[in-house]
């Protein structure tokens, strides 16, 4: 098994003003493999992007990794790590792409400054050769002309360039993981394709696990391997990519595929999920999605487990079991959501 | 209004600040009366210079008088300048702000380039100026001058707030429904700059403070032989080997007073700015 | 001196004329370059101050200096320490030596280490009985040594905005985006701090310099006065107690020069290092 990353359980915390502390991130596990990705989609505040803050540590304060959470790299038990240890993970192990690449890109160092920053933060190489490593990454992500953007500052760049910056720095250390957050977010339609096909074709030539977080389904069919799918802190459904697209099992990932206008097939009215998504410390008790479910019924006030739903596809919902109310997986092969791609009259 | 100030309270910053000032008010206002009289020279020859002791907590000046009792009227005289002085920068800063932020044009763009000039010299040095040629001033002009020195980095600070808050769309609201300048001025753009005005006022107080006994160490303030704390530790330079202590006690309640008020005005500022420390 | 002598100076002065006239006369000759005569001294207002204006360049450099490494060293501990009792320690600190007046704090350091302990002259910028032919580092070395107190006093009344400001300027910056992208490659905590941190919570800093001189010209006045530093400073004082007003004015407008130049210095500044603003 190619099984890079194992994250079990994992729980983050913050205060909530008060002296108590909500829990943004409750519960999630996955694993990354080897030359795939996984995508984690969820809308904005379902706690994706503080989970991927966590696999290098960067949850920011008051903020922390609760007790009872597991990330295991390899061998290495991440929080466990401290100081110079937990340092040569970030970027060595584990590359980050962040969302915004205005912002988190340093206005006053160069392009070049900055990926060789990252190379030679864990190789012992010269400056020259560190640049010389950098001239190599901007040709791999894709950039025009180099050897002049080498120079060149961040804010003399347009945007889709500047991600690709963000992608080569996060390669510089030549990471055996690859995580993007909201990669392509801040960017335009056209660019986007073009990021994501940067990312698949650097996952392929260097072996990467690729953990990609985006709030748009849209990006995630072709690209990824496996979704999981997170509502209020928790993963409420997962399966490999084409599986989820068949058969979105979970009512909220059925909303989701519904809010979606799509191209071919009659021209339907998009009906948006009911309500909105509730903060942290506003969590119903039981299943979360309980208010907004249109499939709510009373084991709801019991907080499900990932129950299977289908080879290797599991949910959050007590309609997986066949006693309850739904005929289980097999109530949802007959085309029961309105985006199945249904042959059926 | 009242609610930055209870929120100053609450910050211990300000709590302990907001006592402390209390505390040498009261004393200042309270302490010439029980204590001996400041200009008192009970024991001409015997009693110079003496060490601080029971009899005089302070020890006494050059001139036999004793200086816990000077501390205590010399504040009445610092903390008066400095309240009536930064009351009037306040006013005029306010005055010129809003005449400024609201009128705009020709008069906005004159009263700003004054201010820039004045901001250019600095203030101890207009003083300076207008002191050497007028010699020996009281009390209340040195009240006037050096509150006529101070508004301008007030006025700066409305004239913004002004301009800020004519976009806001109650503003608009209430010049479309045809409600008169004055009302304008007075109901809306004053009630909302009170808070940063709040503050400029309390931190002002410190700094005049400062600047008053830094001119009547150079003699140029509060004359003798009304007591100044400047001017105590002006009268102490002259005896600094024999009688080190002489000037210690006023320096060391400027320091409190200033730092009191410093952090009273802090946490005050951090109650009225939205953003927070 | 006889009622006609008194008439005669006041002439050559020009005292006898009224005020407004002595002040058009006044900026006219600030034009071309003629700021009178001292009363007190008859010497030309012009090469008095310009005699005076290196030692308070030094002293003021010396407390910039000073300002400028400590305050803002203490300053980043602040902010990379924030919330914790050190950061609340310094800030009290900090605001106490802010409400410490400057002419007091220097008879203090002047009794202190001066008289009580010996340590380090109090008056003056150099030795009187240091003979005219010593060696230049000897002469140096003496100089420092008087620079010692002045300088000190003048920069611990000043240091609290310099701390203040760097301490509040780094944590807007740390908290920015691109701090975790080099928290995220791997780059070291103190590289994070100072390299990308810091670097970029210069800028703010440069303001300060413009917004502290006038601060640092305004404290040397009574510092050179209290250790009878030869400068601009206790010139002014001097010339305030005296009622000079030609050497008082020429003074002045020296000092608003100073604090315009500063300003001009700080664009400047502002334009070099910020390549944001270079390439615009």
């Amino acid at each position: 098994m190619s099984r890079i990353l194992d994250v079990d359980n994992l729980r983050i915390s913050f205060p909530d003003g008060g002296s108590g502390r909500v829990y943004p991130v409750d519960g999630v596990s996955f694993a990354l493999e080897r030359g795939k990705t996984l995508a984690l989609v969820g809308e904005s505040g379902c706690g994706k992007s503080l989970t991927s803050l966590a696999l290098l540590r960067l949850v920011p304060a008051p903020g922390r990794i609760e007790e009872g959470s597991r990330i295991r790299l390899g061998d290495t038990d991440v929080l466990g790590l401290k100081g110079e240890s937990l340092r040569r993970i970030r970027g060595r192990r584990i590359g980050m792409v962040f969302q915004d690449p205005m912002t988190s890109l340093n206005p006053v160092f160069t392009v070049g400054d900055q990926i060789a920053e990252g190379v030679r933060a864990h190789f012992d190489v010269s400056r020259s050769e560190a640049r010389r490593r950098a001239l190599t990454l901007l040709q791999e992500v894709g950039i025009p002309d180099p050897a002049a953007r080498l120079d060149a500052y961040p804010h003399q760049l347009s945007g889709g360039m500047r991600q690709r910056v963000m992608i080569a720095i996060a390669l510089s250390a030549e990471p055996e993981i690859l995580v993007a957050d909201e990669p392509t977010t801040a960017l335009d339609v056209t660019v986007q394709a073009q990021i994501l096909e940067v990312l698949d074709r650097l996952r392929d030539t260097h072996g990467m696990a690729v953990l990609l977080i985006t709030h748009d389904l849209g990006i995630v069919a072709g690209r990824a391997d496996r979704v999981a799918v997170m509502y209020a802190g928790q993963i409420v459904e997962e399966a490999p990519t084409d599986e989820l697209f068949d058969r979105p099992s979970h009512p909220y990932t059925q909303g989701l595929f519904a809010s979606v206008p799509r191209i071919t097939g009659p021209i339907e009215r998009l009906s948006p999920i009911g309500g909105s998504v509730p903060p942290p410390g506003a969590w119903p008790g039981g299943c979360r999605f309980r208010p907004r479910c249109p499939k709510a019924f009373d084991k709801s006030e019991t907080m499900p487990p990932l129950l299977p739903v289908g080879p290797d596809h599991r949910m959050r919902c007590w309609l997986a079991e066949p006693s309850e109310g739904g005929d289980g997986p097999l109530r949802f092969a007959q085309g029961d959501n309105p985006s199945a791609q249904g042959d059926n009259p | 209004m009242v609610d930055p100030l209870a929120r100053a309270w609450r910050d211990p910053r300000g709590r302990v600040g907001a006592l402390v000032l209390a505390a040498i008010a009261a004393a200042a206002a309270v302490g010439p009366l029980i204590l001996a009289d400041p200009l008192a020279q009970p024991c001409v020859l015997t009693c110079r210079n003496l060490p601080p002791s029971l009899a005089h907590p302070f020890g006494t000046d050059d001139l036999s008088r004793d200086i816990l009792s000077r501390v205590a009227s010399g504040g009445r005289i610092s903390l008066a300048v400095a309240v009536l002085a930064v009351g009037l920068s306040v006013t005029l800063g306010a005055a010129v702000g809003l005449v400024a932020g609201y009128w705009g044009g020709a008069v906005d763009a004159a009263l700003m380039r004054l201010v820039d000039a004045a901001l250019a010299i600095p203030r101890l040095f207009l003083l300076l100026l207008v002191l050497a040629v007028w010699e020996q001033a009281p009390v209340a002009t040195l009240i006037l001058l050096i509150g006529a020195t101070g508004w301008f980095g007030t006025g700066r600070l409305v004239r913004g707030e002004v301009l800020r808050l004519r976009e806001e769309t109650y503003v608009r609201a209430a010049e479309a429904l045809g409600a008169n300048r004055r009302r304008i001025i007075f109901r809306h753009l004053l009630p909302n700059t009170a808070g940063p005005l709040l503050v400029a006022a309390t931190l002002g107080v410190g700094d005049v403070i400062l600047l008053e006994a830094g001119l009547s160490f150079l003699g140029l303030g509060v004359q003798p032989p009304t007591p100044s704390w400047g001017g105590m530790i002006l009268d102490a330079k002259s005896v600094l080997v024999t009688a080190p202590w002489a000037g210690v006690f006023p320096g060391l309640a400027i320091v409190v007073t200033v730092l009191s008020a410093n952090l009273f005005g802090d946490a005050l500022r951090d109650a009225v700015d939205p953003r927070g420390a | 001196m006889s009622a006609a002598e008194v008439a005669r100076l006041r002439a050559i002065f020009g005292l006898d004329q009224p005020m407004h006239r002595q002040f058009v006369e006044f900026v006219q000759g600030v034009v071309r370059a003629d700021l009178g005569h001292s009363i007190e001294h008859g010497l030309p207002v012009k090469t008095m101050v310009a005699s005076r204006i290196v030692p308070t360049l030094l002293l003021g450099g010396a407390a910039i200096l000073l300002n400028f490494t400590v305050g803002l060293w203490l300053g980043v501990r602040q902010a990379v320490r924030r919330g914790t009792r050190e950061d609340r320690v310094l800030t009290v600190l900090s605001l106490a030596s802010y409400a410490t007046p400057s002419f007091w704090l220097g008879l203090v350091l002047a009794w202190l280490v001066g008289i009580e302990l010996g340590w380090l002259p109090v008056a003056g910028m150099q030795s009187p009985l240091l003979a005219r032919d010593a060696p230049w580092l000897t002469r140096a070395l003496d100089v420092g040594a008087h620079l010692v107190l002045p300088a000190l006093t003048l920069s611990i009344v000043t240091i609290a905005g310099t701390m203040r400001y760097q301490r509040a300027a780094l944590l807007e910056v740390l908290r920015l985006p691109y701090i975790g992208t080099a928290r995220a490659k791997g780059v070291s905590e103190r590289a994070v701090v100072w390299r990308h941190g810091w670097r970029n919570a210069l800028f703010p800093m440069i303001t300060l310099f413009g917004l502290w001189l006038p601060l640092l010209v305004t404290g040397s006045v009574f510092v050179e006065w209290v250790f009878a530093w030869p400068g601009l400073g206790s010139l002014a004082a001097g010339a305030v107690a005296s009622r000079d007003y030609p050497l008082v004015m020429g003074a002045a407008l020296l000092a608003a020069g100073l604090v315009v130049a500063a300003s001009l210095l700080t664009d400047l500044a502002y334009a070099l290092l910020d390549p944001r603003v270079r390439y615009s």
